[in-house]
Protein backbone atom coordinates (compact mmCIF):
# COMPACT_ATOMS: atom_id res chain seq x y z
CA UNK A 1 0.00 0.00 0.00
CA UNK A 2 1.65 3.37 -1.04
CA UNK A 3 2.04 5.54 1.98
CA UNK A 4 2.80 9.40 2.34
CA UNK A 5 4.77 10.99 5.36
CA UNK A 6 6.24 14.14 6.14
CA UNK A 7 8.91 13.14 8.73
CA UNK A 8 11.24 15.91 9.88
CA UNK A 9 9.89 18.10 7.41
CA UNK A 10 10.67 16.04 4.06
CA UNK A 11 7.45 14.47 2.45
CA UNK A 12 8.22 10.73 1.48
CA UNK A 13 6.24 8.24 -0.75
CA UNK A 14 6.69 5.04 -0.11
CA UNK A 15 4.54 0.87 -0.37
CA UNK A 16 4.91 -0.32 2.75
CA UNK A 17 3.41 -4.36 3.92
CA UNK A 18 -0.04 -2.98 6.08
CA UNK A 19 2.20 -4.88 9.15
CA UNK A 20 4.92 -2.96 8.56
CA UNK A 21 5.94 -1.43 12.29
CA UNK A 22 6.48 2.63 12.12
CA UNK A 23 9.34 1.81 13.53
CA UNK A 24 10.64 -0.29 10.62
CA UNK A 25 9.41 1.96 8.12
CA UNK A 26 11.60 4.30 9.40
CA UNK A 27 14.75 2.42 10.32
CA UNK A 28 14.59 0.31 7.39
CA UNK A 29 12.96 2.15 4.46
CA UNK A 30 13.48 5.59 5.30
CA UNK A 31 17.31 4.94 7.00
CA UNK A 32 16.52 6.95 10.25
CA UNK A 33 18.34 4.75 12.46
CA UNK A 34 18.09 7.32 15.19
CA UNK A 35 15.00 5.48 16.66
CA UNK A 36 15.88 2.73 18.43
CA UNK A 37 13.98 -0.52 19.45
CA UNK A 38 14.28 -1.85 22.95
CA UNK A 39 11.83 -3.97 23.95
CA UNK A 40 9.34 -4.59 20.98
CA UNK A 41 6.51 -4.90 23.33
CA UNK A 42 5.53 -1.70 23.73
CA UNK A 43 7.12 -1.24 27.35
CA UNK A 44 10.39 0.66 27.29
CA UNK A 45 10.13 3.70 25.14
CA UNK A 46 13.05 3.49 23.00
CA UNK A 47 11.24 3.93 19.92
CA UNK A 48 9.60 7.08 21.22
CA UNK A 49 8.51 9.54 18.07
CA UNK A 50 6.38 12.56 17.74
CA UNK A 51 3.20 11.71 15.93
CA UNK A 52 1.40 15.23 14.81
CA UNK A 53 3.75 16.64 17.80
CA UNK A 54 2.64 14.20 20.49
CA UNK A 55 4.60 10.91 21.84
CA UNK A 56 3.94 7.96 20.36
CA UNK A 57 5.55 4.11 20.95
CA UNK A 58 6.88 3.84 17.31
CA UNK A 59 7.04 -0.24 17.56
CA UNK A 60 3.25 0.02 17.87
CA UNK A 61 1.96 1.96 15.51
CA UNK A 62 1.38 0.53 12.15
CA UNK A 63 3.01 2.46 8.90
CA UNK A 64 -0.09 2.60 7.36
CA UNK A 65 -1.91 4.09 10.60
CA UNK A 66 0.52 7.42 9.90
CA UNK A 67 -0.26 7.80 6.22
CA UNK A 68 -0.70 11.52 5.66
CA UNK A 69 0.51 12.04 8.79
CA UNK A 70 3.51 14.27 10.22
CA UNK A 71 6.11 12.88 12.35
CA UNK A 72 9.35 13.76 14.13
CA UNK A 73 12.07 11.32 14.95
CA UNK A 74 15.43 12.56 16.77
CA UNK A 75 17.31 13.58 13.64
CA UNK A 76 15.16 16.07 13.04
CA UNK A 77 15.28 18.01 16.84
CA UNK A 78 18.83 19.53 15.78
CA UNK A 79 18.76 22.36 13.36
CA UNK A 80 21.94 24.01 11.53
CA UNK A 81 22.44 26.13 14.37
CA UNK A 82 22.98 23.10 16.94
CA UNK A 83 21.22 20.75 19.09
CA UNK A 84 18.13 21.40 20.33
CA UNK A 85 18.08 22.44 23.84
CA UNK A 86 16.47 19.02 25.10
CA UNK A 87 19.64 17.22 23.57
CA UNK A 88 22.17 19.87 24.85
CA UNK A 89 20.39 19.69 28.47
CA UNK A 90 21.27 16.14 28.23
CA UNK A 91 24.87 16.60 27.57
CA UNK A 92 25.14 19.06 29.77
CA UNK A 93 23.22 17.02 32.33
CA UNK A 94 25.32 14.24 32.51
CA UNK A 95 21.56 12.27 31.03
CA UNK A 96 22.58 9.43 29.36
CA UNK A 97 24.79 7.12 29.74
CA UNK A 98 25.08 4.30 27.21
CA UNK A 99 22.79 6.43 25.13
CA UNK A 100 20.24 3.21 23.97
CA UNK A 101 17.09 4.78 25.65
CA UNK A 102 17.95 8.39 25.16
CA UNK A 103 16.11 8.91 21.36
CA UNK A 104 12.99 8.20 23.32
CA UNK A 105 13.70 10.08 26.43
CA UNK A 106 14.25 13.49 24.07
CA UNK A 107 11.37 12.67 22.19
CA UNK A 108 8.87 12.05 25.31
CA UNK A 109 10.05 14.91 26.84
CA UNK A 110 9.93 17.17 23.75
CA UNK A 111 6.05 16.16 23.86
CA UNK A 112 5.79 16.79 27.43
CA UNK A 113 7.14 19.86 27.56
CA UNK A 114 4.72 20.86 24.96
CA UNK A 115 2.19 19.86 27.10
CA UNK A 116 3.21 21.28 30.44
CA UNK A 117 6.25 23.73 30.00
CA UNK A 118 7.21 24.42 33.63
CA UNK A 119 6.59 21.01 35.22
CA UNK A 120 7.51 19.99 38.50
CA UNK A 121 10.26 17.47 38.88
CA UNK A 122 7.44 15.06 40.41
CA UNK A 123 5.92 15.78 37.32
CA UNK A 124 8.71 15.03 34.60
CA UNK A 125 9.50 11.77 36.50
CA UNK A 126 5.53 10.76 35.77
CA UNK A 127 5.55 12.31 32.17
CA UNK A 128 8.47 9.64 31.49
CA UNK A 129 6.57 6.93 33.47
CA UNK A 130 6.40 4.66 29.87
CA UNK A 131 10.49 5.25 29.06
CA UNK A 132 13.09 2.78 30.76
CA UNK A 133 16.74 3.30 30.71
CA UNK A 134 18.98 0.65 32.05
CA UNK A 135 21.89 3.03 33.20
CA UNK A 136 21.68 6.35 34.88
CA UNK A 137 19.03 5.39 37.68
CA UNK A 138 16.67 8.61 35.92
CA UNK A 139 18.40 11.32 38.08
CA UNK A 140 20.26 12.99 35.79
CA UNK A 141 17.23 12.62 32.97
CA UNK A 142 14.94 14.05 35.41
CA UNK A 143 17.78 16.53 35.68
CA UNK A 144 18.04 17.09 32.14
CA UNK A 145 14.30 17.53 31.06
CA UNK A 146 14.15 20.03 34.41
CA UNK A 147 17.23 22.09 32.71
CA UNK A 148 15.79 22.11 29.09
CA UNK A 149 12.50 23.85 30.43
CA UNK A 150 14.42 26.51 31.74
CA UNK A 151 16.32 27.00 28.41
CA UNK A 152 13.86 26.62 26.48
CA UNK A 153 11.60 28.98 28.37
CA UNK A 154 7.77 27.58 27.24
CA UNK A 155 9.36 27.63 23.83
CA UNK A 156 8.91 24.16 21.94
CA UNK A 157 10.01 22.59 18.09
CA UNK B 1 8.50 -8.68 16.22
CA UNK B 2 6.03 -8.88 12.81
CA UNK B 3 1.82 -9.67 12.92
CA UNK B 4 0.67 -12.22 10.23
CA UNK B 5 -0.02 -10.70 7.12
CA UNK B 6 -3.63 -8.97 6.70
CA UNK B 7 -5.30 -7.00 4.19
CA UNK B 8 -5.45 -3.17 5.43
CA UNK B 9 -8.45 -0.63 4.79
CA UNK B 10 -9.47 2.46 6.30
CA UNK B 11 -13.01 3.12 7.26
CA UNK B 12 -14.72 6.09 5.35
CA UNK B 13 -17.74 6.08 7.95
CA UNK B 14 -19.30 3.55 10.74
CA UNK B 15 -21.86 2.48 8.31
CA UNK B 16 -18.83 1.80 6.18
CA UNK B 17 -17.27 0.15 8.86
CA UNK B 18 -20.27 -2.20 9.29
CA UNK B 19 -20.20 -3.18 6.10
CA UNK B 20 -16.94 -4.48 5.91
CA UNK B 21 -16.86 -6.01 9.31
CA UNK B 22 -20.01 -7.69 7.70
CA UNK B 23 -19.00 -8.78 4.15
CA UNK B 24 -15.50 -9.89 5.14
CA UNK B 25 -14.68 -12.72 7.20
CA UNK B 26 -12.17 -12.15 10.37
CA UNK B 27 -11.64 -9.15 9.95
CA UNK B 28 -11.40 -6.53 12.88
CA UNK B 29 -11.79 -3.10 13.93
CA UNK B 30 -8.39 -1.10 14.21
CA UNK B 31 -9.25 1.50 16.41
CA UNK B 32 -6.20 3.11 18.66
CA UNK B 33 -4.29 -0.61 17.66
CA UNK B 34 -3.02 -0.61 21.89
CA UNK B 35 -4.15 -3.37 22.77
CA UNK B 36 -4.69 -5.41 19.35
CA UNK B 37 -1.26 -4.28 17.55
CA UNK B 38 0.83 -6.15 20.70
CA UNK B 39 -1.63 -9.32 20.72
CA UNK B 40 -0.96 -9.47 16.73
CA UNK B 41 2.54 -9.73 17.19
CA UNK B 42 2.43 -11.89 19.67
CA UNK B 43 0.54 -13.83 17.24
CA UNK B 44 -2.07 -14.15 20.03
CA UNK B 45 -4.47 -12.70 17.28
CA UNK B 46 -4.27 -12.77 13.48
CA UNK B 47 -7.39 -11.04 11.69
CA UNK B 48 -7.46 -11.34 8.01
CA UNK B 49 -8.26 -7.61 7.50
CA UNK B 50 -7.97 -4.58 9.61
CA UNK B 51 -10.86 -2.16 9.23
CA UNK B 52 -8.93 1.05 10.65
CA UNK B 53 -11.49 3.70 11.78
CA UNK B 54 -8.45 6.02 13.39
CA UNK B 55 -9.33 8.79 11.00
CA UNK B 56 -13.08 8.72 12.03
CA UNK B 57 -13.06 12.12 13.48
CA UNK B 58 -16.61 12.37 13.96
CA UNK B 59 -16.27 9.79 16.84
CA UNK B 60 -14.12 11.79 19.03
CA UNK B 61 -16.01 14.10 20.94
CA UNK B 62 -17.01 14.77 24.85
CA UNK B 63 -20.30 16.37 24.97
CA UNK B 64 -22.75 17.58 27.73
CA UNK B 65 -26.29 16.00 27.44
CA UNK B 66 -27.87 17.07 30.47
CA UNK B 67 -27.95 14.07 32.90
CA UNK B 68 -25.09 12.45 31.12
CA UNK B 69 -21.53 12.99 29.20
CA UNK B 70 -21.34 11.68 25.71
CA UNK B 71 -17.70 10.25 24.93
CA UNK B 72 -17.17 9.30 21.20
CA UNK B 73 -15.61 5.96 21.47
CA UNK B 74 -13.06 7.35 19.53
CA UNK B 75 -11.77 9.64 22.09
CA UNK B 76 -8.01 9.03 23.36
CA UNK B 77 -7.20 8.59 26.78
CA UNK B 78 -4.90 11.55 26.46
CA UNK B 79 -8.34 13.82 25.62
CA UNK B 80 -10.86 12.06 28.22
CA UNK B 81 -7.82 12.78 31.08
CA UNK B 82 -7.90 16.55 30.06
CA UNK B 83 -11.37 17.65 29.56
CA UNK B 84 -12.86 19.90 31.89
CA UNK B 85 -15.88 18.78 31.26
CA UNK B 86 -15.49 15.50 32.75
CA UNK B 87 -13.87 16.78 35.34
CA UNK B 88 -16.59 18.69 36.30
CA UNK B 89 -19.11 16.28 36.34
CA UNK B 90 -18.05 12.85 36.45
CA UNK B 91 -14.74 13.14 37.86
CA UNK B 92 -13.49 9.50 38.21
CA UNK B 93 -13.29 8.81 34.42
CA UNK B 94 -10.62 11.42 33.61
CA UNK B 95 -8.58 10.19 36.88
CA UNK B 96 -9.09 6.83 35.81
CA UNK B 97 -8.08 7.55 32.45
CA UNK B 98 -4.60 9.53 33.53
CA UNK B 99 -3.57 5.76 35.24
CA UNK B 100 -3.91 3.86 31.97
CA UNK B 101 -0.14 2.61 31.04
CA UNK B 102 2.13 5.83 30.23
CA UNK B 103 1.89 9.28 28.43
CA UNK B 104 2.13 7.81 24.80
CA UNK B 105 -0.02 5.09 25.33
CA UNK B 106 -2.64 7.40 26.42
CA UNK B 107 -1.79 9.50 22.78
CA UNK B 108 -3.02 6.15 20.54
CA UNK B 109 -5.31 4.09 22.91
CA UNK B 110 -9.15 5.15 23.08
CA UNK B 111 -12.46 4.76 25.22
CA UNK B 112 -13.92 2.83 22.94
CA UNK B 113 -10.94 0.11 22.14
CA UNK B 114 -10.53 -0.67 26.03
CA UNK B 115 -14.32 -1.08 26.74
CA UNK B 116 -14.89 -3.24 23.36
CA UNK B 117 -11.58 -5.22 24.11
CA UNK B 118 -12.93 -5.82 27.29
CA UNK B 119 -10.16 -6.78 29.51
CA UNK B 120 -10.74 -7.23 33.05
CA UNK B 121 -7.66 -6.09 34.18
CA UNK B 122 -8.19 -3.04 32.19
CA UNK B 123 -9.31 0.36 34.32
CA UNK B 124 -11.89 2.15 32.44
CA UNK B 125 -14.20 -0.86 31.54
CA UNK B 126 -14.48 -1.20 35.30
CA UNK B 127 -14.32 2.66 36.21
CA UNK B 128 -17.43 2.42 33.46
CA UNK B 129 -19.23 -0.41 35.72
CA UNK B 130 -19.60 1.51 38.31
CA UNK B 131 -20.56 4.32 36.96
CA UNK B 132 -23.64 2.75 35.24
CA UNK B 133 -22.42 3.78 32.29
CA UNK B 134 -24.31 3.35 29.07
CA UNK B 135 -22.89 2.06 25.21
CA UNK B 136 -24.39 2.54 21.96
CA UNK B 137 -23.41 0.45 19.10
CA UNK B 138 -24.19 0.29 15.63
CA UNK B 139 -24.64 -2.85 13.63
CA UNK B 140 -26.11 -3.90 10.17
CA UNK B 141 -29.74 -4.02 11.89
CA UNK B 142 -28.81 -0.52 13.35
CA UNK B 143 -28.22 1.20 16.71
CA UNK B 144 -28.65 -0.38 20.03
CA UNK B 145 -28.09 0.87 23.92
CA UNK B 146 -26.36 -1.42 26.02
CA UNK B 147 -25.95 -1.08 30.11
CA UNK B 148 -22.41 -1.77 31.29
CA UNK B 149 -23.48 -4.06 33.56
CA UNK B 150 -24.47 -6.51 30.50
CA UNK B 151 -22.08 -6.15 28.36
CA UNK B 152 -18.82 -7.80 29.75
CA UNK B 153 -19.43 -11.31 29.43
CA UNK B 154 -16.20 -13.22 29.21
CA UNK B 155 -12.70 -13.12 28.84
CA UNK B 156 -12.31 -10.50 26.41
CA UNK B 157 -15.63 -11.12 25.30
CA UNK B 158 -18.73 -8.52 25.04
CA UNK B 159 -22.12 -8.45 23.77
CA UNK B 160 -20.85 -6.65 20.72
CA UNK B 161 -21.45 -8.66 17.49
CA UNK B 162 -18.77 -9.49 15.28
CA UNK B 163 -19.88 -6.67 12.81
CA UNK B 164 -21.18 -4.14 15.48
CA UNK B 165 -19.25 -0.68 15.82
CA UNK B 166 -19.25 1.04 19.49
CA UNK B 167 -20.03 4.67 18.72
CA UNK B 168 -20.90 6.44 21.89
CA UNK B 169 -20.31 6.29 25.93
CA UNK B 170 -22.94 7.59 28.10
CA UNK B 171 -21.72 8.34 31.46
CA UNK B 172 -24.54 9.41 33.87
CA UNK B 173 -23.29 13.03 35.45
CA UNK B 174 -22.87 12.67 39.54
CA UNK B 175 -22.52 15.04 42.57
CA UNK B 176 -21.00 12.43 45.33
CA UNK B 177 -18.26 11.16 46.18
CA UNK B 178 -15.66 8.97 44.21
CA UNK B 179 -12.23 6.98 44.27
CA UNK B 180 -10.19 4.71 42.42
CA UNK B 181 -7.24 2.32 43.99
CA UNK B 182 -4.75 1.24 41.34
CA UNK B 183 -2.74 -1.30 43.01
CA UNK B 184 0.67 -2.00 40.82
CA UNK B 185 4.77 -2.34 41.84
CA UNK B 186 5.48 -0.38 38.92
CA UNK B 187 4.40 2.75 37.48
CA UNK B 188 2.97 1.98 34.02
CA UNK B 189 1.86 -1.64 35.16
CA UNK B 190 -1.76 -2.86 34.76
CA UNK B 191 -3.55 -3.46 38.41
CA UNK B 192 -3.04 -6.11 40.52
CA UNK B 193 -6.03 -5.23 41.64
CA UNK B 194 -8.01 -2.25 41.29
CA UNK B 195 -11.44 -0.74 43.04
CA UNK B 196 -13.92 2.00 41.26
CA UNK B 197 -16.20 3.47 43.87
CA UNK B 198 -18.87 5.69 42.98
CA UNK B 199 -21.61 7.17 45.68
CA UNK B 200 -24.55 8.76 44.04
CA UNK B 201 -27.44 7.99 46.24
CA UNK B 202 -26.36 4.74 46.49
CA UNK B 203 -22.58 3.44 46.42
CA UNK B 204 -21.20 1.08 43.71
CA UNK B 205 -18.15 -0.24 43.62
CA UNK B 206 -16.45 -2.51 40.73
CA UNK B 207 -13.35 -4.04 40.39
CA UNK B 208 -10.14 -4.44 38.20
CA UNK B 209 -8.81 -7.84 37.69
CA UNK B 210 -10.53 -9.72 40.28
CA UNK B 211 -11.99 -12.30 37.51
CA UNK B 212 -12.21 -12.46 33.28
CA UNK B 213 -14.40 -9.20 33.40
CA UNK B 214 -14.65 -6.40 35.57
CA UNK B 215 -16.75 -7.01 38.22
CA UNK B 216 -19.42 -5.34 39.98
CA UNK B 217 -18.34 -5.98 44.01
CA UNK B 218 -21.74 -7.13 45.00
CA UNK B 219 -21.37 -8.39 48.61
CA UNK B 220 -20.29 -4.82 49.31
CA UNK B 221 -22.76 -3.05 47.84
CA UNK B 222 -25.42 -5.32 49.31
CA UNK B 223 -24.06 -4.64 52.39
CA UNK B 224 -23.99 -0.52 52.08
CA UNK B 225 -27.58 -0.61 51.10
CA UNK B 226 -27.66 -2.64 54.72
CA UNK B 227 -26.31 0.09 56.43
CA UNK B 228 -23.00 -2.17 57.29
CA UNK B 229 -19.98 0.50 58.50
CA UNK B 230 -16.87 0.63 56.03
CA UNK B 231 -15.09 -2.27 57.93
CA UNK B 232 -17.68 -4.59 57.42
CA UNK B 233 -18.76 -4.08 54.04
CA UNK B 234 -15.24 -4.36 52.67
CA UNK B 235 -15.10 -7.60 54.20
CA UNK B 236 -17.37 -8.96 51.90
CA UNK B 237 -15.48 -7.19 48.67
CA UNK B 238 -14.51 -10.49 46.76
CA UNK B 239 -17.95 -12.29 48.22
CA UNK B 240 -18.98 -14.66 45.54
CA UNK B 241 -15.66 -13.83 43.39
CA UNK B 242 -13.40 -16.56 42.53
CA UNK B 243 -10.14 -14.04 41.74
CA UNK B 244 -7.23 -15.70 39.10
CA UNK B 245 -3.99 -16.61 40.17
CA UNK B 246 -1.14 -15.85 38.19
CA UNK B 247 2.66 -14.29 39.03
CA UNK B 248 2.09 -11.37 40.02
CA UNK B 249 -0.82 -12.44 42.69
CA UNK B 250 -2.14 -15.44 44.18
CA UNK B 251 -5.90 -15.70 44.19
CA UNK B 252 -5.89 -15.61 47.91
CA UNK B 253 -3.46 -12.30 47.82
CA UNK B 254 -6.04 -10.70 45.38
CA UNK B 255 -8.60 -10.98 47.56
CA UNK B 256 -6.53 -9.58 50.31
CA UNK B 257 -5.83 -6.57 48.13
CA UNK B 258 -9.56 -6.58 47.38
CA UNK B 259 -10.58 -5.76 51.05
CA UNK B 260 -7.75 -3.28 51.55
CA UNK B 261 -8.33 -1.83 48.55
CA UNK B 262 -12.28 -1.74 48.47
CA UNK B 263 -12.24 -0.44 52.08
CA UNK B 264 -9.72 2.94 51.23
CA UNK B 265 -11.86 3.53 48.11
CA UNK B 266 -14.93 3.50 50.56
CA UNK B 267 -13.29 6.21 52.93
CA UNK B 268 -12.30 8.27 50.26
CA UNK B 269 -15.84 8.05 48.53
CA UNK B 270 -17.97 8.62 51.57
CA UNK B 271 -16.11 10.86 53.68
C1 LIG C 1 2.33 -0.43 27.20
C2 LIG C 1 0.84 -0.46 27.41
C3 LIG C 1 0.35 -0.26 28.68
C4 LIG C 1 -1.03 -0.28 28.91
N1 LIG C 1 -1.47 -0.10 30.18
C5 LIG C 1 -2.78 -0.13 30.44
C6 LIG C 1 -3.28 0.07 31.76
O1 LIG C 1 -2.53 0.31 32.70
N2 LIG C 1 -4.62 0.02 31.94
C7 LIG C 1 -5.49 -0.19 30.91
O2 LIG C 1 -6.67 -0.20 31.14
N3 LIG C 1 -5.07 -0.36 29.65
C8 LIG C 1 -3.74 -0.33 29.39
N4 LIG C 1 -3.30 -0.52 28.10
C9 LIG C 1 -4.28 -0.77 27.02
C10 LIG C 1 -4.74 0.54 26.42
O3 LIG C 1 -5.62 1.18 27.31
C11 LIG C 1 -5.44 0.34 25.06
O4 LIG C 1 -5.35 1.57 24.41
C12 LIG C 1 -6.89 0.03 25.08
O5 LIG C 1 -7.11 -1.11 25.86
C13 LIG C 1 -7.41 -0.32 23.69
O6 LIG C 1 -7.78 0.82 22.98
P1 LIG C 1 -7.35 0.98 21.46
O7 LIG C 1 -8.05 2.16 20.95
O8 LIG C 1 -5.88 0.98 21.39
O9 LIG C 1 -8.00 -0.34 20.81
P2 LIG C 1 -7.48 -1.34 19.69
O10 LIG C 1 -6.25 -2.01 20.13
O11 LIG C 1 -7.47 -0.67 18.37
O12 LIG C 1 -8.69 -2.36 19.71
C14 LIG C 1 -8.90 -3.24 20.80
C15 LIG C 1 -10.05 -4.20 20.47
O13 LIG C 1 -11.29 -3.54 20.45
C16 LIG C 1 -11.89 -3.57 19.16
N5 LIG C 1 -12.43 -2.22 18.94
C17 LIG C 1 -11.74 -1.05 18.99
N6 LIG C 1 -12.57 -0.01 18.84
C18 LIG C 1 -13.82 -0.53 18.69
C19 LIG C 1 -15.12 0.06 18.52
N7 LIG C 1 -15.29 1.39 18.47
N8 LIG C 1 -16.18 -0.77 18.40
C20 LIG C 1 -16.02 -2.12 18.45
N9 LIG C 1 -14.83 -2.73 18.64
C21 LIG C 1 -13.74 -1.94 18.76
C22 LIG C 1 -10.79 -3.98 18.21
O14 LIG C 1 -11.30 -4.69 17.11
C23 LIG C 1 -9.92 -4.85 19.10
O15 LIG C 1 -10.43 -6.14 19.18
C24 LIG C 1 -1.93 -0.50 27.84
C25 LIG C 1 -1.43 -0.69 26.55
C26 LIG C 1 -0.07 -0.67 26.31
C27 LIG C 1 0.43 -0.88 24.93
S1 LIG D 1 10.60 -0.82 21.41
FE1 LIG D 1 8.73 0.28 21.37
S2 LIG D 1 8.30 0.51 23.46
FE2 LIG D 1 10.10 -0.72 23.52
S1 LIG E 1 21.53 5.55 29.04
FE1 LIG E 1 21.70 3.40 28.78
S2 LIG E 1 19.60 2.83 28.75
FE2 LIG E 1 19.48 4.89 29.31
Amino acid sequence: MQITTTVNGHPYSKDVEPRTLLVHYLRDMLGLTGTNVGCDTSSCGACTILLNGESVKSCTVLAVQADGQELVTIEGMATESGLHPIQKAFQENHGLQCGYCTPGMVMAAASFLKENPKPTEHEVREALEGNLCRCTGYHNIVKSVLAAATAMEGVVL
Amino acid sequence: MFPASFDYVKATSVPDAVSILSSVEDSKLLAGGHSLLPLMKLRLASPSMLVDIGSLSELSYIEDKGDYVAVGALTRHHDVQNSRLLKSEVPILPYVASQVGDPSVRHRGTIGGSISHGDGASDLPAAVLALDAKFVAVGPKGERVIPASQFFVGFLETVLDLDEVLTEIRVPKFSGGWSYQKFNRRAQDWAIVGVAAVSNGSTKVSLVNMGSTPLRAVGTEAALADGASIEEASSKASDGIDPPSDLNASSAYRRHLAEVLVRRALVEALR
